[in-house]
């Protein structure tokens, strides 16, 4: 029977769980993680279009209700190389959020709020839409590098260089701040991702996902594989995670706990899983159980 | 035993494999790197009409500490401000404006600096009368009425710092013969650059325009010694050193 519903799942992706679970549950994550992007975004935005400032400034640094600072970890981090140092608020604002990504899971940031989400996961929906054939892959620590480098450039040059073509801030400066000549380099990563290698962008070379990888390594939100007995093999987790290498081990390996810091957290996997193979987990309350 | 044999030679292979992709990664990143500090550094002095707002630090440590947030284009109760989109000559996110559109209101509280997390506005900047965003130059004495001979006076009495960042010289008029002409000149050391005497100008283009200070201030030398020219000439003179 699994079989038959696998085999169906070839026509329309995902089949088998929508079959089995409704179609808004098998969209539950996305849904839900579409909401968060966009709630995000309009609570800058409401700011400069209506003149409720709950969040000012944008991913950048900002400040909520005019007193809680928050910043990016990573421009942070990049205005330090350069030797400068700056104003309270903005060390302030990046230790709050290292702290929140710390506990809720550094990717977290990439599939439930950065902007730059809803473009790569467009390319690759297209991509399965129209069975584009997988190309080679390049190679994951990539973006470890490229990390290292854009730490390295302020070093050596002065400048926070990479905030030049940072495309996670270029979308809330593109509807914020008018900035909308910028939305190139989003054409261009759409392009790369589409055309070019499979989740190319997020997968293998964002600076941003990658710091935010290393920071949620001790998070205990997980996603774990608890049914993986159940699994029948039909790869549709395989066809919608974008990082689809920590997969294995937690279905095939000995711990279900997708431990590798580069899940993203979508949920997506929960999602399209007939089986309900997988679930969110949290890792300190189970220990504490087990140890029980 | 052959076993472990094959196991090692695979690692062997795996770890030059490792080893040699690592070095490849690490070098398209440097060359990634690299590209991407000539753009920066390029596009770094492109727009010589986009103003800093009020306390930024010199352009080089401006950019190293600016982090584009744009918080202080919100708190500019005047929308003065705008954050530099691509291709505009500014560097691309970074906050400017162009006197001649909005010049800057001159805020007693400078709520931009305030707002500003990263300290490329500096904070030490309190009154706003002391901030440096840019050098008026009257850049077109031969367009500008006053050179004329008329009495527009526009730039000069708009001045937040009237009489001080720019004075009217008065001069013979060559021309008439009889009649006084008005010179607009701006004194460098007390204009703040706020821009309110270009955005007024009447002519289609203004004749008076705020400049970053590194484009319109000239600098001595270090070496060079004769920093008081008026002094120096006299002492040559009373030592008996023709000129
Ligand atoms: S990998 Fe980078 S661009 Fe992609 S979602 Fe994460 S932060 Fe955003
Ligand atoms: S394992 Fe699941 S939650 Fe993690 S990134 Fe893949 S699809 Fe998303
Ligand atoms: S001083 Fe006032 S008008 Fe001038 S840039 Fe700052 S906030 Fe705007
Ligand atoms: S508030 Fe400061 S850091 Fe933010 S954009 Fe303005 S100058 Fe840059
Ligand atoms: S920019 Fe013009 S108006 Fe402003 S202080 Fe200087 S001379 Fe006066």
């Amino acid at each position: 029977m699994s079989k038959g519903t696998s085999n169906t799942s070839t026509d329309r992706f995902a089949q088998a769980a929508i079959d089995e679970l409704g179609w808004w549950r098998a969209h539950k994550f996305l849904f839900l993680r579409r909401a968060s992007q966009l709630s995000v975004l309009l609570a800058f935005a409401i700011g400069p279009w209506f003149g409720l400032w709950l969040l000012k400034g944008n991913l950048s640094s900002s400040e909520l209700l005019a007193t809680i600072p928050l910043s990016d970890p990573l421009a942070t981090l990049q205005v330090l190389m350069t030797g400068h140092w700056p104003e309270l608020s903005l060390l302030l604002g990046a230790a709050i959020i290292a702290l929140f990504y710390l506990v809720a899971g550094g990717r977290v940031f990439c599939s439930w709020v950065c902007p730059v989400n809803l473009v790569t996961d467009a390319a690759s929906w297209l991509r399965r839409k129209f069975h584009l054939p997988r190309t080679s892959e390049m190679p994951r620590n990539l973006r470890y590098y490229l990390l290292a480098v854009v730490l390295l450039m302020p070093l050596f040059s002065g400048i926070a260089a990479w905030e030049w073509v940072n495309p996670v801030p270029v979308v809330y400066r593109a509807l914020l701040f008018g900035a909308g000549s910028g939305l190139w380099i989003l054409a261009a990563i759409f392009l790369l991702d589409l055309f070019i290698s499979e989740r190319a962008w997020c997968g293998h070379l964002c600076p941003t996902g990658a710091m935010f990888a290393l920071l949620g390594k001790a998070s205990p939100v997980k996603v774990s594989a608890v049914n993986a007995k159940d699994c029948d093999n039909c790869m549709d987790c395989f066809e919608v995670c974008p990082e689809r290498q920590v997969l294995k081990p937690a279905l095939k390996g000995t711990s279900p706990m997708i431990t590798d810091s580069d899940c993203t957290q979508c949920g997506r996997c929960i999602d399209v899983c007939a089986q309900r193979v997988f679930q969110y987990q949290n890792r300190i309350a189970l220990k504490a159980e087990n140890n029980q | 035993m052959n076993q472990v044999n094959r196991n090692t030679k695979a690692k062997g292979v795996n770890r030059r494999q490792f080893l040699a992709t690592s070095a490849k990664a690490g070098c398209a990143m440097g060359l990634l790197g690299l590209g991407v500090t000539g753009v920066a550094k390029q596009s770094s002095h492109l727009d010589p009409l986009a103003i800093r707002p009020p306390g930024a630090l010199t352009e080089d440590d401006f950019l190293s500490a600016c982090v584009r947030c744009g918080l202080c284009v919100e708190a500019c109760p005047y929308d003065t401000l705008k954050l530099a989109r691509w291709f505009e000559g500014a560097p691309t996110g970074t906050p400017y404006f162009t006197a001649r559109a909005v010049p800057c209101e001159m805020c007693d509280d400078i709520p931009c600096v305030k707002a500003c997390p990263s300290g490329s506005l500096d904070h030490s900047l309190t009154e706003i009368n002391e901030s440096k965003m840019g050098i008026a130059v009257l850049i077109d004495e031969k367009s500008c009425l006053n050179f004329k001979g008329l009495r527009c006076d526009v730039c000069y009495r708009v001045c937040p710092l009237i009489d001080e960042a720019i004075t009217l010289e008065r001069q013979h008029n060559q021309r008439s013969d009889h009649h006084a002409m008005f010179l607009p000149t701006v004194n460098s050391d007390s204009c703040t650059g706020c821009g309110k005497c270009e955005h007024v100008c009447v002519l289609e283009e203004s004749a008076i325009r705020v400049l970053p200070a590194h484009i319109a201030l000239g600098k001595t030398a270090s070496h060079d010694t004769y920093i008081n020219t008026e002094e120096t000439t006299l002492e040559m003179l009373n030592k008996g050193l023709t000129l």
